[in-house]
């Protein structure tokens, strides 16, 4: 507990109220004044993501700004899936199967061995918990070397087993999940206890049905952060046929072999699954979030 | 006995499966990449994994001579020193503003924290292409031609370095929103009581309750972010190499740690003995710098 510590101000509290009381508001309507501009700031690239995918190249490249197209050419978007050079759909795919394997696999995985850590008792169990631990030492995007070395001897490089397997084993979902069934009500257990259920059946019926906002808010993270996902799909999925989106889109960012345009429409398309995963499941992102952060 | 001994074989059993798939997997992909990468590290291993040519500490002294490498480094100590007190501070004010708002909390919460949705690359795709693309008709320079001001070229200029001012406001337009979801989670966990004794003490709301209550209050919350925040920095990658490489391949400046290690060991000659090594190198590094800000911050000590 901080202490506290406060000085009273010679003076203070002795001004007329209605003083305090107008600058008080005034400091309340500047504050959302400043909130409002940067808020407009923040959806700035959004709008730019829009305004330049819906324009056209020669609206995008003139010299003086034009805040909207003159009409949005929404035919982009199926121009954009009807252009042999960019392989939109199939990335999109590959993504999708991607990020939803990825999700799966690691809310399994890490929710078994969270409650296997929390609630089993076994006499190595701590040893277990801090080889767990250790992994969080060196972030992953250190090991990507060493992992690609791995991947490619095993044959893996440009395969979907690749780019997910190798992902699914989070330790920081794990130790969610153990924070969490360490604090799951016992006596739910000892009905289940009573009622004949071993650990597996107790786990399935009575754990994980009552335990669904922390499955939520880790898969919504994990989602996002599998769609998202950049260096190791790029390391691992080389060839054209093993691209996610990020990884296309990577491509003609930096080639720039394509139109302003289609580029933007393409970025678009890219981030609308994860706007629908925001719209319905932001809280638990949030409540992701907020778990990620608390480290004890 | 006999019953006792069974069942706990049986807690043993049920321990391993429900931990063990998470355990082995998580051993065969951290630990024997990195047992692995160390024994290559000592090796010249260049387009194999199964290399011959013991070089003992050589690539690691070729390492800390190599300015490349080194100045990775610098790039991200430059790096950290611009991201990480922006961040702290910018999402701190918007947790504080929109903490104490009456309404439309919610709705400036999503708002900021919307960016979180977007990845890297469409981020640095809109930097790079519509607000600092260095030309007439991007956002940047059009808003600096209003004010009467020349075109910038934002990204290959190096003197000044504008590049930075790219490089660090997409990574604080993507992040800000996470570390204020943090920092207003630790305001709500602050117990009002608290509050009423200050105001009951004479301090004024403002910078006297925020200096003495409020941030005391976050503390921990704050050594999360920061611990956070210079570990994130540390692995950047994605926004360097889609704002910096074009077709031309990437310039020599701006070269953080996970760039170097990818042209390294990826690139060109796949010199995975001396990428390895460099990763040995990093990996310490982050192992040593956790330890150190552990200490400093006094983690691991229960607060109360």
């Amino acid at each position: 507990m901080p202490t506290v510590r406060t000085r009273r101000q010679p003076g203070g509290g002795r001004s007329p109220h209605l003083a305090q009381d107008g600058l008080a508001r005034a400091g309340r309507a500047l504050r959302l004044v400043l909130l409002i501009a940067l808020a407009v700031v923040f959806l700035v690239p959004f709008y730019l993501l829009v305004r330049n995918g819906l324009a056209t190249e020669r609206e995008i490249t003139a010299p003086n700004w034009r805040f909207f197209p003159e009409r949005l050419h929404w035919e982009h978007i199926g121009e954009l899936f009807r252009d042999p050079n960019v392989p939109m759909a199939h990335s999109l795919l590959n993504s999708a199967v991607i990020a939803v394997l990825t999700t799966a696999g690691t809310v399994l995985l890490a929710s078994l061995a969270g409650y296997g850590l929390a609630r089993i008792p076994y006499r190595h169990a701590n040893k277990v918990f801090y080889a767990i631990l250790g992994t969080l030492m060196v972030p992953a995007a250190v090991t990507f070397v060493p992992s690609f070395v791995l991947v490619s001897s095993l044959g893996w490089i440009s395969t979907l087993r690749g780019l997910i397997v190798p992902t699914v084993f989070s330790a920081f979902a794990c130790l969610i999940f153990r924070q969490f069934f360490a604090g799951f009500p016992r006596e739910l257990e000892d009905a289940a206890r009573v009622d004949g259920l071993g650990y597996w059946r107790t786990y399935w019926r009575v754990v994980a049905p009552n335990s669904r906002p922390v499955f939520a808010a880790v898969s919504t993270i994990v989602f996002v952060g599998a769609w998202n996902a950049f260096l190791w799909p790029l390391v691992i999925g080389q060839d054209r046929e093993a691209w996610t989106v990020q990884v296309a889109l990577s491509t003609f960012t930096t080639a720039q072999t394509v139109n302003l345009h289609e580029l933007f429409v393409a970025a678009a398309v890219s981030i609308l699954p994860l706007l629908v995963v925001f719209l319905f499941l932001q809280r638990y992102l949030v409540a992701g979030v907020e778990r990620s952060g608390i480290d004890d | 006995m006999l019953r006792n001994l069974l069942g706990r074989q049986n807690r043993t059993l049920w321990f391993w499966v429900f931990v063990g798939p998470f355990a082995i997997g998580l051993g065969l992909f951290t630990y024997v990449p990195l047992a692995w990468s160390l024994y290559l590290s000592f090796f010249d291993a260049h387009n194999t994994v199964t290399p011959h040519d013991f070089v003992g500490f050589g690539n690691y002294t070729a390492l800390l001579r190599d300015g490349d490498f080194t100045g990775s480094l610098g790039t991200f100590v430059v790096f950290s020193a611009f991201i990480v007190p922006a961040t702290f501070v910018l999402s701190l004010a918007l947790a504080l503003a929109i903490n104490r708002l009456r309404f439309a909390q919610a709705f400036f919460r999503s708002v900021f924290f919307l960016p979180t949705a977007c990845s890297y690359v469409v981020a640095a795709l809109i930097w790079k292409l519509s607000i600092f693309n260095g030309v007439r008709f991007g956002l940047a320079n059009t808003v600096l031609g209003w004010f009467g001001g020349d075109d910038v070229a934002w990204l290959s200029s190096t003197s000044p370095p504008w590049y930075w001012l790219v490089i660090v406001t997409v990574r604080l337009w993507l992040q800000a929103g996470f570390y204020m979801v943090l920092f207003l989670a630790g305001l709500q966990r602050i117990p009002a009581p608290l509050y009423e004794a200050a105001a009951v003490d004479g301090a004024r709301p403002g910078w006297q309750t925020f200096r003495h209550i409020t941030f005391p209050a976050l503390r921990a919350t704050s050594v999360a972010v920061v611990l956070l925040l210079v570990i994130n920095a540390f692995q950047s990658f994605d926004e360097f190499y889609n704002l910096l490489s074009s077709s031309r391949g990437y310039p020599p400046y701006a070269r953080p740690p996970l760039v170097y290690l990818y042209y390294t060991a990826l690139g060109q000659g796949q010199n995975l003995g001396y990428g390895s090594a460099g990763a040995m190198l990093l990996a310490l590094l982050i192992a040593v710098v956790t330890v150190v800000q552990a200490r400093w911050f006094g983690l691991g000590k229960k607060e109360d």
